[in-house]
Parts: structure tokens; sequence; C-alpha cells
């Protein structure tokens, strides 16, 4: 039996360098819940520090968190990678790390990166410089994250900021990327029409403050909350499918 | 200008040629959005880019442009070399900035129609 499921899978928290202190995990799955969402994804730029700790407080919560990281690509294109086991995605933060300028975060101008207990406590800031890209291009990330059971989804592709049409012109036939995200200020067809009938696409908050959590979010016909049926939705298989509002 | 002349007085590495280096330059655009040189880049135009991926040379197959300059010594990626030598675009590498680039193109007269 499949049913609906809210998805607000673009979510930032605290430890991104332009997301608001408020953004703690607790706080995070608290409005989630309060909006009426099932499912949460967690983004943070290129770092996943805060995934494991929301999704025990989800588990606690009744919430469904998914693990992942708003990566940016060489060519400065950001992409959502989501992933079901939390050792895959720490293994894929390794190598984003290993990719990143040796460059420390300047907090005067791009906040705290603030990494966070189960009940709300600060327990570390992380001082990589989070904003900058990797060296990996979009194709070695797309790989990458596949090559870790994860799904790849272009962000925020209707913007011309770190989206992939602004920067690369168009979505290179070849990407294999598995979605597409949109953002809030179109609508699905107007996507469709825009993006030649493309249909993997997904809408999501892309959060940094409580406020804006929920805002926006793609409602899915699956069975169980699962990324991997999240994954059949987004190729139309199984039954499971994206659902227009 | 012909792109070789450019080429050879700017001191350009070339990466992919096969017989696009005569074409004429008639103008010049800098930038590193794609999106923003489908709009604005003129056919003839030579591109200053510091992007390596293979979409630089559809969009400047797209828009007919003379060549593609990467700056700082960046090196186009694999795919992206393929796809020039297929499509027979220009690739030429300069160790100068975008900036410094393009002051050096002015000065060997590549200057845009100012627009009205
Ligand atoms: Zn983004
Ligand atoms: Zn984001």
């Amino acid at each position: 039996m499949t049913r609906l499921f809210k998805a607000d899978l673009h979510i930032h928290t605290c430890l991104s360098p332009c997301a608001q202190l408020e953004m703690t995990p607790r706080a995070i799955v608290r409005q989630a819940k309060l909006k009426g969402l099932d499912i949460i994804g967690i983004s943070d730029h290129n770092s996943a520090e805060n995934v494991v700790v929301t999704k025990k407080i989800g588990e606690k919560e009744g919430l469904v968190v998914i693990g992942g990281m708003e990566v940016t690509s060489r060519e400065e294109v950001h992409i959502l990678a989501f992933f079901a086991d939390d050792e895959q995605l720490l293994k894929f933060q390794d190598i984003v790390y290993d990719n990143l300028t040796t460059g420390t975060n300047c907090t005067e101008v791009f906040g705290e990166q603030v990494v966070v207990n189960e009940i709300d406590e600060i327990i570390g800031f992380n001082q990589r410089l989070l904003i900058d890209a990797t060296g990996l291009s979009i194709n070695e990330l797309v790989d990458k994250i596949h090559s870790f059971e994860g799904i790849a989804v272009a962000s925020h592709i209707d913007r011309e900021g770190f989206g992939i049409i602004g920067q690369l012109g168009f979505i290179p036939p070849d990407s294999g990327l598995d979605g597409f995200e949109i953002s809030s200020k179109i609508t699905l067809e107007e996507a469709k029409d825009r993006f030649h009938g493309r249909n993997s696409f997904i809408t999501g908050s892309d959060a940094h403050n409580l406020l804006d959590i929920g805002k926006s979010f793609t409602q899915f016909l699956l069975e169980l909350p699962t990324l991997k049926e999240i994954e059949l939705a987004l190729k139309g298989q199984g039954g499971r499918f994206l659902v227009d509002k | 200008m012909e792109l070789q002349e450019i080429a050879s007085r700017l001191n350009l590495e070339i990466k992919s040629a096969a017989g696009s280096l005569t074409n004429q330059v008639t103008g010049g655009y800098a930038s590193d959005l794609l999106s923003d040189v489908i709009a604005h880049a003129q056919k003839g135009d030579v591109w200053i880019t510091l992007q390596m991926h293979q979409n630089i040379v559809a969009v400047a197959t797209l828009k007919e442009l003379a060549g593609v300059i990467l700056v700082n010594g960046r090196q186009p990626e694999e795919d992206t070399l393929q796809k020039a030598i297929h499509e027979n675009v220009s690739i030429l590498v300069s160790n100068l900035s975008t900036f410094e680039l393009a002051g050096r193109l002015y000065q060997l007269g590549i200057k845009n129609d100012p627009v009205v």
C-alpha cells in the first residue's frame, strides 16, 4: 500500500556557515513536525557532521531524517547527495574533505560552523572553509556518490547562482544525476516546460532559518519513507512517484 | 585578426585546433557563467573563461565563437578536449588571469562594437 509522504529534503543546520544558529537538530525536528512533514533531508554545505545527531532525534520524535550533504563541485554547482547508510555518507564526507581547499573558515564573514549534540550543546566548530568549492567535477562527484550507494540531485536548477544551468548553460546529457531540485519560485508545470519534460523534479525549502522549513516540499507516493523508495519515485518505478501539489 | 595570430602573440598553449585556428576573431567576451555567455556572447568572439567542463565546447559551437581561452593555466578536462577535437573548437590556455588577458587582447585591437 502506498501513501503520500511530505518531504523537505533541503535543510541546512547550524553547521552551514550561512545558516542561523537557531538551526539546531532539535529545533529543526520540532519545526518540521509542526509543519506536518513526514521526511526531512539534512544537507549542509560540504559537511555532514550534524546528520547522525539529527537522525537520532528524529527517531525519538517520529520523524524520518535522511542524511545528506549539499556539496559544491569544481564548476561551483551545488549537488545534493543523500545516503541511506551513515557509514557510506561519512566515507563520502572524507572524500569531500580531501578535496576542499586547505583554507579555514572566517567566522566574521561567513558565520560559525557549529556541531551540536542531542540536547543542543555545542560540541565543536568545524574549522574548514565549507563555503568553498571542492576540486571535484560534477561527473566525479556523481560517480563518487553512486559508488557509496547514494543519490545525486542537482540543487535549485532554476537559480542562477550555484545552479547547474546558471553555471553550465544546460544540463550535460550524460550527467548521471538522479533528480533535479527546483526552488519554490517556480511550479512543477513551469519546470517541466522550461527544462524540457524532465520528470525527476523535487522541491525543497533550502531553509537556513526555522521559519523557512517546509516552505516548499515534495509529495512522494511511497510504501515506506526510505531513500530507496524515494529513488524509485524519482525513476517513476514500482508505483512510486512524485505528486504535483 | 586570426586566432592563430593571437595565440602566437599572447603565447597561448594550443590544446585543440583542428582547422579552426584560422577563425577570425571579431570581438571578445569574458565570463564563467555559461548561461551568461549563451545570453550575451556574439558570433566571432573569443571567449575567456576558467570553466573546464565539457559544456564549454557546446556553448562555443552554439554561439559560433572563434575560440575559447582558459585562464590561469587551467587545463581542459579530458572529455572537454575530446569534444573540442570532435566539434572543431579551438581551446587555448593562457597563464594570465582573465583581467590581464582581456587587457592584452584589447591592446591587440580586439574590441567589441560598443552597444548603443
Ligand atoms: Zn545551494
Ligand atoms: Zn542549500
